[in-house]
């Protein structure tokens, strides 16, 4: 008998996995089910030039529609899966439709915090980043604007980016931050130095140590109240302070879930037959053997590949060191490792060019991580040094005369 | 319009046309073996690597600093690998060959 198994969630994770199983040779039904409407498309560059250039979302597709029914990839869009029934091997869609499973793979992404302070609900222009949709609706937003007066709310990647996109238009942008510094979630201080200086550099306001405490509509305009009193009017605001993973229906439906969904080595949920990929979940992780939750299109490409495998019959555990990257004007950080846990770092500086930087980050003589700019040579030997557990001389790493070994 | 070969691990050999994009996009659109192009094209992920032909490989445009520090650890880097996201169609002699590597 022809096996069924439903993907939910189409981003990077969703379609990769659909594709993966064919490529595994799945020979029983893929349905592939979101409820976003578009053909699913690269998220990275929503905050990048999808923002700042004229291209429609078509543009940005993850796959060509014709790819989907040549490999019989049933794509379900604009609908909504309400339930998962575990013990009738069952889902139900918002549209009536009752689809039995064999394998269900969880890829339900994360959801954008807008956070709840007085003023939110009723204010108009704000904005949160993470669909097309919220995308299209800010860039309707600047159409209609003589000259829009941005401000974004957080200073983590996804309002760096926009930040910096932005200002490619020309536009005053205004970025505050609660912490004390930007990406105090996920970078050392010395990351977070340089792109402060690139983007003061480039004209961004940067206000760090502001906790936003209200928010109210002044005629067309929003006005955003801090809790040190100060005030900041803007013609819109965009929130990049974080995501929630959507877990509701794993919850629902009996799962375990911890900071997201759980899932094993196998990326197997608690119940059988289901697994969970991306965002939404959360895993201990070999390498660093500490439970993580990773937003990157890397973590959910590489978990939806291993679980089409492990549908096939193979038993493979997941054990892939992550990486990510981040293009902000003409900077490209590349990131590889969890720094979570670390205790010294190592910062180095190439002699040949002032904007090439990289942070190594040790927890004793361990290598757990590395932050490369506009530097991939410091980013795949950071890459090739973990993997093969090395142990770096320190002294010789931060010395620039002395060129990055292989 | 400009045609471009691609030959695959396995043999096989797409003969394609095209008038702008990349050669990752290019060989997405057509579901060719090898090429994932996980990063959308910007040079950060090195899961396009191809080999192009030495006859080739001199009349492109030469790679960046940062392509040719992502493939030089990449398995069966060659004299004339690239990415293929970095190479441009409108930038490729008529009938371009290239060998995808992984």
């Amino acid at each position: 008998m022809n096996q069924k198994c439903i993907i939910i969630g189409a981003s990077h994770g969703g379609v990769n996995c659909a594709f993966a199983l064919r490529k595994e040779g799945y020979q029983g039904s893929i349905d592939l089910i979101d409820a976003d409407p578009n053909l699913p498309y690269h998220r990275p560059p929503l905050s990048k030039t999808f923002l700042n250039e004229d291209l429609p979302i078509s543009q940005y597709s993850l796959w060509a529609e014709e790819s989907y029914s040549s490999e019989n990839i049933n794509l379900h869009l604009g609908k909504r899966v309400l339930r998962i029934l575990p013990e009738s091997k069952t889902i139900v869609l918002d549209t009536g439709e009752i689809l039995p499973y064999d394998q269900v793979v969880l890829a339900t992404g994360a959801k954008a915090i807008m956070p709840s302070l007085p003023g939110i609900e009723e204010a108009k222009n704000l904005y949160t980043l993470r669909t097309a949709a919220d995308v299209v609706a800010i860039k309707e937003r600047l159409k209609s604007l003589q000259n829009p007066e941005i401000a974004i709310i957080g200073a983590g990647f996804i309002g760096l980016e926009t930040a910096a996109s932005l200002r490619k238009l020309g536009h005053p942008v205004s970025l505050y931050e609660r912490e004390e510094r930007i990406l105090s979630r996920v970078a050392a201080q010395p990351t977070a130095d340089y792109f402060s200086a690139l983007h003061q550099a480039h004209g961004v306001q940067l206000f760090p140590g502001k906790t936003l405490s209200s928010v109210s509509e002044t005629g067309n305009r929003v006005t955003m109240i801090f809790t040190d009193g100060s005030t900041k009017v803007a013609d819109l605001a965009i929130f990049g302070i974080g995501v929630r993973p959507a877990v509701r229906l794993a919850q629902e439906a009996g799962l375990t879930t911890d900071s997201g969904i759980l899932i094993d080595d196998h990326c197997q949920s608690s119940i059988a037959d289901i697994y969970a990929l991306g965002d939404c979940c959360s895993f201990i992780h070999p390498r660093y053997r500490r439970l993580v939750r990773i937003e990157s299109v890397q973590n959910a490409v590489d978990q939806a590949k291993l679980i089409a495998k492990n549908i096939m019959g193979q038993s493979l555990s997941y054990e892939a060191l992550p990486w990510f990257w981040s293009d902000q004007y003409d900077t490209k950080l590349q990131m590889v490792g969890i720094n979570q846990g670390y205790d010294n770092l190592v910062v180095r500086r190439e002699l040949d060019n002032d904007r090439k930087l990289s942070v190594w980050y040790f927890e004793g003589t361990r290598l757990l991580a590395v932050d490369a700019i506009n530097n991939a040579k410091a980013y795949v030997l950071g890459t090739k040094y973990m993997k093969e557990d090395r142990l770096l001389d320190k002294e010789l790493l931060a010395n620039p005369e002395v060129p990055l070994s292989k | 319009m400009s045609q471009i070969i691609f030959i695959t691990q396995n043999q096989e050999r797409y003969e394609l046309s095209a008038e702008s994009g990349s050669l990752m996009e290019l060989a997405k659109a057509n579901r060719i073996s090898g090429i994932d192009g996980d990063c959308g094209g910007v040079c950060s992920c090195a899961t396009c690597h191809i080999h192009i032909h030495p006859d080739h490989f001199e009349q492109l445009p030469a790679a960046s600093e940062i392509e040719l520090e992502m493939l030089e650890l990449e398995d069966n880097v060659s004299d004339t690998s690239r990415l293929a996201c970095q190479v441009k169609v409108q930038d490729a002699p008529e009938g371009l060959i290239v060998t995808v590597a992984n």
